[in-house]
């Protein structure tokens, strides 16, 4: 579904991925885990096409489609989703007419008509109760005041109306509680199937626990220094990231 | 980033599409103002001697008087000798119907998308066009009439209806008001007039639209709307202008009438040439608008969109005489690439109990400067007056501005008078945002900006929130930089 060879990346001239290689299937659950500044949003967001990040090398291919040559939204609507870190604010904009321009856009992409008001409101509320998010959210705002479990519920909500094929979890962990993490879990788990593949980039083992991930690669240094299955993410959990450190060296940081 | 930019640009920055212009002969009298060109005018139209004196009273008191400076805009010194005061559509023969109207005038404002045939229109709004310095046709007349309303151009009007003109003109704005009053005042060429009953509640909507085609002309036409004690009307003006190289000037008055448990709405669309991306062009809207709320319960709301000109100058406000009556604002301005706007209201309170309600929505794109300017007045009388304010503005890109300079005066201790503000920008994060859901820069923007300006859109009659919603979505083509 998604193969990323070689790839090279730098931000302000300054080069972030060094080298980057990784195959993902339909169906498989990978999780990115590595020490701060490693990388692993930067390949996000290169995967997402955020301009500022430039592709210096290598090459990417999404469903056999070269996708370094799409736009941001191309790769949406392809089937490419990422769920922020820091999911952004859009005042005057509530979130059921965000998801449902998007949702349009996407069938537009795709040759199909935009969905009616009755079949948008039923998926709806369908996916409402799969990711357990508050009907009064989606009347306000997008994100606009919504609390950190809120906004990243948000996301999975929207992830469950958009249908990817491929979804990075951006750090979609960090600020949550141990509910909001129990809950965004259980969605992301319920919209897994055979036909899907999900990236999850995270620091820390307690999402793995409920997501269990069929691969597990440590990004150090802006490259893949291990890869292996879930028991990696145990030893790193255990050892902590200097024993990467330590292994590879940390010479240019 | 730069890409996007781009994008942005491009999307933005489309065409103004009304900017061609009507070949059609034109009559025009010489360049340049005098008190012959006065007397001129007011020949033309064959008015009245009480009409006569009172453009020369108001010319005379322009010369008097200087230009102000206090806008928030910057532009070069008007000549006003260079301007044609007067032009006009050369009518073949009299018009006994609109079926008579010249096809090449009727071409063009179909062109416009105004129709001003009555069996093509769709819905019931009555509409009166207006040409450079006059009135080409209005429309439902004779239905409007079956009900007692008047609505017609004022020229008409001061010759079938001259006692109601002569009471009412210059009653709201003086003709020593301001610069740009007196010398509307002085050669006001035509505009609309409507009078509503007592009782009647306008059947449909009136509207004017107007347009102007002549070079180096300039548009002053005075509005004068009166309506009865229980009355209703609602009221739309819309305008374009061909695209020009050098500015022009409209200058224009509109005068509100509201008596005792009237209300007025007043909407308006404007689309004047702003200009083109360096600059070079456009329009100057420098106008006075204004409503008195006489009797007790009445209420006058104006709402706006203003997207045009290359330099919009006016306040829509209201005198709240009349105790317990109501006065509404509501306004979206926008500008972009270097338009200049200084827009806002005046809400005078002089009754007991009166209320104001001021909504603006200044969003500025490019290098545009946007300012909102407001007032809120409560006389020593006006007991239990209470005002609310909400002034928000939205920036596109790093190189615009956006000003807000509200004046609050309140001369007696029960007034409460409330005012917020807030300002934001599109950034780069929300238009990645909504890039990633599938969503394109273009889309997103106007996404962003329709929710911005939603509130005021939700008070436009409903026939024209759709089309004021397309003009921001193209107004802002090419805006962020």
């Amino acid at each position: 579904m998604l193969s990323i060879q070689n790839i090279h990346a730098a931000v302000e001239g300054k080069e972030i991925l060094k080298g980057i290689n990784l195959d993902i299937q339909p169906g498989e659950v990978h999780a990115i885990m590595g020490p701060n500044g490693s990388g692993k949003s930067t390949l996000a967001s290169v995967l997402a096409g955020r301009e500022e990040y430039e592709v210096t090398e290598g090459s990417i291919t999404f469903l056999g489609k070269d996708m370094l040559e799409l736009s941001p939204e191309e790769r949406s609507r392809e089937g490419l989703f990422l769920a922020f870190q820091y999911p952004v604010e859009i005042p005057g904009v509530s979130t059921t007419n965000f998801i449902k321009t998007a949702l349009n856009e996407k069938r537009k992409y795709h040759g199909l008509a935009p969905l009616d008001a009755v079949s948008f409101l039923k998926l709806m509320k369908e996916k409402m109760q799969l990711v357990e998010i508050d009907k009064a959210l989606l009347t306000r705002s997008v994100n606009e005041g919504f609390s950190g479990g809120e906004k990243k519920k948000n996301e999975i909500f929207q992830m469950a109306m958009l249908e990817p094929k491929l979804t990075i979890l951006d750090e979609t962990d960090s600020g949550l509680d141990i509910d909001a993490l129990r809950i965004v879990a259980s969605g992301v788990n319920k919209l897994r199937n055979k036909n899907n593949a999900i990236i999850v980039i995270t620091h820390y083992q307690r999402l793995l626990d409920y997501l269990q991930p069929d691969f597990v690669h440590v990004l150090y240094n802006g490259r893949i220094v291990k890869s292996g299955t879930k028991e990696l993410a145990l030893t790193l959990e255990d050892q902590g990231y200097d024993y990467i450190k330590e292994a590879f060296g940390a010479t240019t940081i | 980033m730069k890409e996007e930019m781009e994008v942005l640009e491009q999307t933005i920055g489309s065409e103004y599409k009304y900017g061609f212009v009507t070949d059609i002969e034109t009559e025009t009298v010489p360049k340049g103002i005098n008190e012959s060109i006065v007397r001129l005018i007011s020949k033309k139209k064959n008015e009245p001697e009480w009409m006569l004196n009172w453009r020369l009273k108001a010319f005379a008191h322009w010369l008097k008087m200087e230009e102000p400076k206090w806008p928030n805009v910057k532009y070069p010194p008007i000549n006003f000798q260079d301007i044609i005061y007067y032009a006009a559509p050369k009518k073949k023969k009299a018009l006994n119907g609109l079926d008579e109207v010249d096809p090449e005038l009727l071409k063009t404002f179909e062109k416009l998308g105004i129709s001003i045939s009555e069996q093509k229109r769709l819905t019931g709004v009555a509409v009166d066009v207006v040409m450079d310095s006059v009135s080409v046709a209005t429309s439902f007349k004779k239905q409007l009439a079956e009900v007692g309303i008047i609505f017609c151009s004022m020229s008409e009007a001061i010759q079938n209806h001259p006692e109601l003109v002569q009471k009412y003109i210059g009653s709201v704005v003086p003709m020593t008001d301001n610069y740009f009053a007196a010398l509307n005042s002085a050669v006001f060429t035509d505009g609309s007039f409507c009078y509503i009953p007592k009782g009647v509640r306008c059947p449909m909507e009136l509207s004017t639209y107007f347009r102007i085609n002549t070079e180096n002309s300039g548009q002053f036409e005075r509005t004068l709307i009166v309506a009865e004690e229980e009355s209703y009307v609602s009221y739309l003006e819309g305008c374009t202008a061909p695209k020009r190289d050098e500015n022009q000037l409209h200058a224009a008055v509109v005068e509100l009438v509201a008596h005792r448990k009237a209300e007025i709405k007043y909407s308006t669309v404007q689309n004047w040439y702003p200009g083109d991306a360096n600059g070079a062009g456009g329009i100057y809207n420098f106008v006075t608008k204004r409503g008195i709320c006489l009797g007790e319960y009445a209420k006058i709301s104006w709402s706006q969109v203003e997207t045009g000109s290359a330099i919009t100058w006016k306040y829509p406000s209201v005198i709240l005489k009349g105790d317990y009556s109501v006065g509404e604002f509501y306004s979206v301005a926008l500008t972009n690439h270097l338009q200049q706007a200084d827009t806002g209201t005046k809400m005078i309170h002089l009754g007991k109990n009166t209320r104001s309600r001021i909504v603006s929505k200044g969003i500025s794109a490019g290098k545009s400067q946007n300012s909102y300017r407001g007032l809120v007045r409560t006389g020593k009388n006006a007991i239990n007056a209470r005002n609310f304010s909400q002034c928000d503005s939205l920036l596109l890109g790093n190189q615009c501005g956006a000003h807000t300079f509200p004046y609050i005066e309140a001369a007696h201790p029960s007034a409460i008078i409330e005012h917020e503000a807030t300002t934001s920008k599109i950034g780069e994060d929300q238009l990645f945002y909504c890039r990633q859901r599938g969503i394109d820069t273009e889309a997103a923007v106007a996404l962003i900006v329709t929710g911005f300006a939603k509130e005021v859109m939700n008070q436009l009659p409903m026939e024209f929130a759709v089309e004021a919603q397309k003009l921001l979505a193209i107004s802002l083509e090419g805006s962020v930089g």
